[in-house]
């Protein structure tokens, strides 16, 4: 018996993400008194897997081929289920990301499992059932949910859990599978990546503008900011409706949620809608010129001003830091 | 064209949450229902892509009869049809055993959903479907287009998307800036009144998951205020007291 690991790479590397649920899923393996392996898939550094072992993996099932360096879901649903097989898993962990909900959901029907997504605590072990807690109503409450099915899934949210350091090594196993044409169907054709970028959802700090930026043209002050103090960027979804920044930056209900360590709100009103999407980070700052913004309830350190007077001041400061 | 659209009846995106007081179930005295956002987007498009193309656009709700006032609303968007599952949505995997039971009765072409449930924020119920169909699953898309008898889609993945194409059927999940969501107008309520919302009895599924209690989160103590004048002053608390940089 053991506990599964998914691992998910970005541009060779090993995600942040993946590194917390490896973490996490050491600890699981450990109260549950069995075994703990991972699986890998595409375009990964050999080396990088074998550091898993600081997290406390003992073997990772590596699939290296070339048809699925991009995510494709059946063809990856393959290679898990059968590292389940390998390892006789009895508890797959996966990262609450686009990529592990897919999986997922779609190994909960193949197992007839238990899947739980969106988990903020480590498992409660009663017998053979599990309790996790688990964020609903968009970051406005939570669910303790008991997983009685034999097969259990769990999707770990990002930035939850601390990535342990320990002593040690992974083995690194090759997994061969053999896909048809029909695992590959919805292989992209194309894609496009901003490279180099700090990506918002794994990002531990994040630099966020609203409406109070009052145009595009103001960005570098936000953009200044987030690269003095190496953070994502991203903003509210007036700002993105208006065109002044991509979509993919939105955050909030109908948006990216995130919980980053650091969220720096500057002119932002926050709206409920807002605040579901950003709620669970640690510490929020708000910056905005009127003091009665309802942002202000929600946050931990805040100023009272204007943004091109507030965020230059900021950058100044931050680079003097890292100097 | 056939295209399904999967609903979900959730609280309207400014509602206070709370809980009954043995915290077992969420309080939905007071509440305002709505279509799940990210729905609006799937059943927006469907609505698009069946005017340009034909066809037609059904809707499906598994739900209790509280439901019935945003299905007609769906309907009063310009969905053609509707199905009501008549049962509380357990979980994920209940919830997508009678949707995928029904898609596969009509032989859709097109199964559209949210990217994911405001209420329990699942993110499962597309990928359940879909591997319970054997069909692939775009999630989450930000565009659709379909041209003969294949699609083309964009995903959104982290820092960019991906353009895919791939034939029918299939299953998306969709998010904004996939349709500009509508809103109903008179000729649409109106005619809505009259077009089929058929109230079928679940099939038999387990659900995978128990939720025992609900709980919410703990409040913040208050904010610190800083000096504009003096702004400098945050980056150094944010290093010394809440040490995160
Ligand atoms: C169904 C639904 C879903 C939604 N989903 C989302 C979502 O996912 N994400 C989201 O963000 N919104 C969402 N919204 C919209 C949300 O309700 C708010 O309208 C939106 O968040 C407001 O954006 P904002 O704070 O940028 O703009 P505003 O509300 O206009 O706020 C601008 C703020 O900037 C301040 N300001 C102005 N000038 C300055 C200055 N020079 N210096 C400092 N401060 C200044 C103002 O005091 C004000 O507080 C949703 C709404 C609905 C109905
Ligand atoms: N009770 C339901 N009835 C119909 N469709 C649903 C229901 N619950 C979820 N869905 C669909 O599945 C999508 C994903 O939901 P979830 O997996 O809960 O995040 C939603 O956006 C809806 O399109």
């Amino acid at each position: 018996m053991a506990v599964l690991i998914l691992i998910e790479c970005a541009d060779g590397q090993i995600k942040k993400s993946s590194l917390e649920v490896a973490s996490y899923g050491a600890q699981v393996a450990e109260a549950l008194g069995i075994s703990v392996a991972a699986v890998a898939i595409g375009d990964i550094n050999p080396d990088s897997l074998s550091a898993l072992g600081r997290q406390g993996i003992k073997v990772v099932y590596f699939n290296n081929e070339s048809q699925v360096k991009d995510f494709v879901a059946s063809a990856y649903v393959k290679v898990v289920a059968q590292a389940i097989q390998t390892s006789q898993a009895k508890v797959l962990i996966l990262a609450n990301s686009t990529i592990g909900a897919a999986i997922g959901s779609r190994l909960a029907v193949r197992l007839n499992a238990s899947l739980a997504t969106n988990v903020v605590s480590l498992p409660v072990i009663s017998g053979e059932t599990l309790t996790v807690r688990r964020g609903v109503f968009s970051g406005k409450a939570f669910a303790d949910v008991k997983l009685t099915a034999d097969f259990k899934i769990i999707a770990v949210k990002k930035n939850a859990f601390d990535i342990g350091e320990q002593e040690g090594s992974a083995a690194v196993e090759p997994l061969q599978v053999a896909f048809t044409e029909a695992d590959l169907a919805g292989a992209p054709q194309e894609t496009i990546r901003a490279t180099g970028k700090i990506l918002l959802t794994e990002a531990d700090k994040v630099v966020s503008g609203g409406r109070g930026m009052r145009g595009p043209e103001n960005w570098h002050l936000l953009e200044d900011l987030a690269e003095a103090l190496r953070a994502a960027t991203a903003c509210s979804k007036p700002v993105s409706d208006m065109g002044w920044r991509p979509h993919h930056e939105h955050v909030g209900q109908t948006g990216i949620t995130i919980s980053p360590n650091l969220y720096i709100a500057a002119g932002i009103s926050g709206a409920i809608q807002h605040l579901a999407g950003v709620n669970s980070s640690k510490v929020i700052v708000v910056i905005n010129k009127d003091p009665e913004a309802p942002f202000f309830k929600a946050a931990d350190y805040g100023i009272v001003g204007d943004v091109a007077e507030v965020l230059p001041k900021l950058t100044e400061a931050a680079k003097a830091l890292n100097q | 064209m056939k295209i399904l659209v999967c609903i979900s009846n959730v609280p309207d995106t400014t509602t206070k949450i709370t809980f009954t007081p043995d915290n077992k179930s969420f309080n939905t005295s007071g509440v305002q229902f709505v279509i799940n956002p990210y729905d609006e987007y799937a059943l927006t498009r469907a609505i698009e892509l069946k005017e340009a193309q034909g066809g037609s656009v059904t809707v499906i709700n598994v739900g209790e009869a509280d439901s019935d006032a945003n299905i007609r609303k769906a309907l009063a968007i310009g969905a053609d049809d509707a199905i009501r599952v008549n049962a509380r949505p357990a979980d994920a995997l209940f919830v997508a055993r009678q949707i995928a039971h029904y898609a596969q009765e009509g032989a859709f072409d097109l199964i559209l959903m949210g990217k994911e449930s405001v209420d329990y924020n699942g993110y499962q119920v597309h990928g359940m479907v879909a591997e319970l169909l054997g069909l692939p699953a775009i999630v989450p898309a930000i565009k659709l287009d379909v041209t003969g008898n294949t699609a083309t889609l964009e995903r959104e993945i982290e820092g960019g998307k991906e353009i895919i194409r791939v034939d029918l059927p299939l299953v998306a999940s969709c998010q904004q800036p996939m349709a500009e969501p509508r809103i109903p107008n008179m000729r649409g309520i109106m005619t809505a009144r009259t077009k089929p919302l058929k109230v079928v009895e679940p099939v038999d599924a387990q659900p995978g998951t128990i939720y025992e209690r609900y709980s919410l989160p703990e409040k913040k103590s208050g904010v610190k205020l800083i000096d504009p004048a003096n702004a400098g002053e945050l980056i150094r608390l944010l290093r010394t007291e809440a040490k995160i940089i």
